[in-house]
């Protein structure tokens, strides 16, 4: 059958239009998701950056909000990360790696894998139960940073194995065969020749894991986590708090000064962050530069 | 080899020196409270004076509220629980079961206030029948209009807004209103947040709502104060405002409530336990108002004072929860009487 160019002409204008039409609901939906983070951080950096001082940094908690600074619980926060990550990083990359390298393909290991999808989706308040009953009150660490920490770890251990076995997956196997052609074991091969080339990726793994724990309060709360710390943690079993706990007090507070140190806090929060992302892209960077030589 | 020796050396060092940082001997002497948001401010306030004064105690607050705190505390997790209500039935016997013992102090009182919009012009005064016959459980989808709680006020919906019923805020207020502690109706707004209920009641012309008064101090220009009228001459005539003064005069009944902390027996015998709680009860008199609450008056504190220095064990409420129209001074001047013959003294 043949068109008469006139109806051909048409269809073509629809399509077009469809085309402008879509386009413009992608680029609406991104808009929509940007002006909200957008308002976000501008409606925080409006309330709290008159509050941002070294004062603040360096400051206990007070009643009093003009005085009142956030140094206990950054430290809490920034310890409670590098211990979660001293003690995440290793157990996440073993697993990962016996699951990717050791383990037979099998029911027992695709139920393995479907365990750790599923942890990685449960809500973080039931490690928060967990951890109470399990580190808090069974392995009596108390209120501790140490209690806090594995509990932390628990939470992103999957999220740490989930990345580091896509970096191993993303390993050319031509390198491992390279490799055994050269007579080295299974482990001399992982460990000189694997674990290298994956580790940008799950540094970057690790790191975003590490990310998303320093925003959370819930499962600390659960385990005891204190509000109202005015001393730095000196040992890993001293108590602690952290930065989303003590952000949800000062918002909860009547008093309307609590309410810029909340916002001042948010800022120092984005901005540990920023940080912690910061590194992980320059990690990555320095590490890939050396894969691709 | 990109992991050289030496840095797997070092890593492990760095390790090791991490945990057994975990075996030193922690040198501050801790103490540990826990409890109600309501008491927070006034613990908190406390115990940054107090350790301005002695940096080696070290005193740590939390927030489970009111019933978390006591579970926390009967398991002999914290020292100090901080209590915006007496302890229950069910919380005396599980502190009994684990065979903790405690002192009960009284530290300030907290006034309820019941608010609405500035825009509302006809709610200016409610009794306390009428705050009963709008909050009991069988208001629950009936009582949904102004006018059906007094005649003459507007045929408008009514929106009812109060703290989270884990709260020992929401069960003094129904103990006091409705009759019966944790009974009320179930259909309002509740939150565990009271800036959010400041938040609800200021931008809705037609809310109601109930929270500490310290809260309503802090927000005076988007909220309305209701006077509460509980019709006994002897509390003052009319309605009373929930203000400081109505509060200390006593005349501000029934929503105004003393607020504790709870100090176990073990602890007390610790003395810097022994020092933070007299701190509290001497030092504490002003920050008490200066966080915006009401100080208890000074001879009601020296009651409270010898309460702790002889060890009155329990609580002066009988444990049996919240108990309302009572004056602490009264209480505490018939227990200390009844105490004298057989004093006990701290070992």
């Amino acid at each position: 059958m043949k068109l008469p160019s006139k109806e051909l002409n048409k269809i073509l204008v629809r399509r077009y239009w469809a085309d402008r039409v879509f386009r413009l609901c992608a680029v609406t939906m991104l808009l929509i998701t940007l002006g909200t983070l957008a308002a976000l951080l501008i409606d925080v950096f409006i309330d709290g950056a008159g509050r941002l001082s070294w004062p603040f940094l360096t400051s206990f908690p007070s009643r009093k909000p003009e005085q009142a600074g956030i140094l206990s619980a950054l430290v809490g926060t920034v310890y409670l990360m590098i211990l979660t990550v001293v003690i995440a990083f290793p157990v996440g990359v073993g697993a990962a790696v016996y699951l990717e390298e050791y383990a037979r393909r099998g029911w027992l290991s695709r139920l393995i894998e479907l365990n750790i999808a599923n942890l990685a989706g449960v809500p973080s308040i039931i490690y928060g139960l967990l951890g109470l009953e399990l580190f808090v009150r069974a392995m009596r660490l108390e209120e501790s940073l140490l209690a806090g920490a594995l509990t932390m770890s628990l939470l992103v251990l999957p999220l740490v194995i989930i990345a580091s076995r896509e970096a191993l997956r993303a390993v050319p196997p031509s390198i491992r065969e390279a490799s055994f052609a050269l007579g080295a074991s299974l482990w001399q091969t992982i460990w000189n020749q694997v674990l290298p080339l994956a580790f940008p990726g799950i540094l970057t793994g690790a790191i975003l894991a590490a990310s998303r724990a320093i925003g959370e309060a819930a499962p600390l709360i659960t385990i005891g986590a204190l509000t109202y710390i005015a001393f730095l943690p000196d040992s890993l079993v001293a108590p602690f708090t952290v930065m989303p706990i003590q952000i949800f007090n000062w918002v909860s507070r009547p008093q309307k000064g609590f309410f810029e140190a909340a916002a001042a806090a948010i800022i120092v929060l984005l901005a540990v962050l920023l940080l912690m992302n910061a590194v992980a892209v320059y990690l990555r960077q320095k590490y890939q530069k050396r894969m691709n030589l | 080899m990109w992991i050289t020796k030496n840095n797997l050396i070092r890593t492990a060092l760095a390790v090791g020196l991490l945990l057994g940082a975990a075996e030193a001997v922690v040198a501050a002497e801790l103490i540990k409270v826990d409890g109600s948001s309501t008491v927070y401010p006034i613990t908190e306030a406390v115990a940054e004076e107090f350790q301005k004064k002695s940096p080696n105690i070290h005193v740590t607050i939390g927030i489970s509220g009111t019933g978390g705190g006591f579970k926390k505390f009967c398991n002999g997790e914290t020292d100090i629980s901080d209590a915006s209500r007496p302890i229950k039935p069910s919380e005396v016997d599980l502190c009994k079961e684990n065979r903790i013992k405690y002192i009960e102090l009284p530290v300030a009182y907290d006034g309820l206030a019941v608010m609405v919009h500035p825009s509302n012009t006809w709610a200016t005064s409610m009794t306390v029948k009428e705050l009963k016959k709008l909050w009991e459980p069988q208001a629950q989808g009936k009582i949904k209009r102004w006018n059906q709680i007094r005649t003459g006020w507007p045929d408008k919906e009514i929106h009812l807004f109060g703290p989270g019923v884990d709260s020992g805020t929401y069960d003094y207020f129904t103990e006091a209103v409705v009759g019966k502690e944790h009974s009320s109706r179930g259909d309002f707004t509740a939150s565990e947040d009271d800036n959010v209920l400041v938040q609800g009641i200021a931008t809705d012309p037609l809310a109601l709502g109930f929270f500490g008064m310290a809260y309503f101090e802090h927000n005076k220009d988007k909220l309305q104060l209701v006077g509460i009228d509980d019709e006994k001459a002897e509390n003052g005539n009319g309605p009373v405002l929930a203000t400081y003064e109505n509060v200390v005069n006593g005349t501000y009944q029934p929503l105004a409530r003393p607020i504790f902390i709870y100090v176990s027996t073990k602890a007390a015998a610790r003395p810097e336990v022994r020092e933070f709680v007299k701190f509290y009860l001497n030092a504490g008199r002003p920050l008490v108002k200066e966080v915006g609450y009401v100080a208890l008056p000074d001879k009601v504190y020296d009651l409270v004072l010898q309460r702790f220095d002889k060890q009155v064990l329990g609580s002066v409420f009988g444990g049996k929860g919240s108990k309302v129209g009572v004056t602490l001074e009264s209480l505490l001047t018939a227990e200390a009487k009844a105490q004298e013959p057989q004093e006990r003294s701290l070992p």
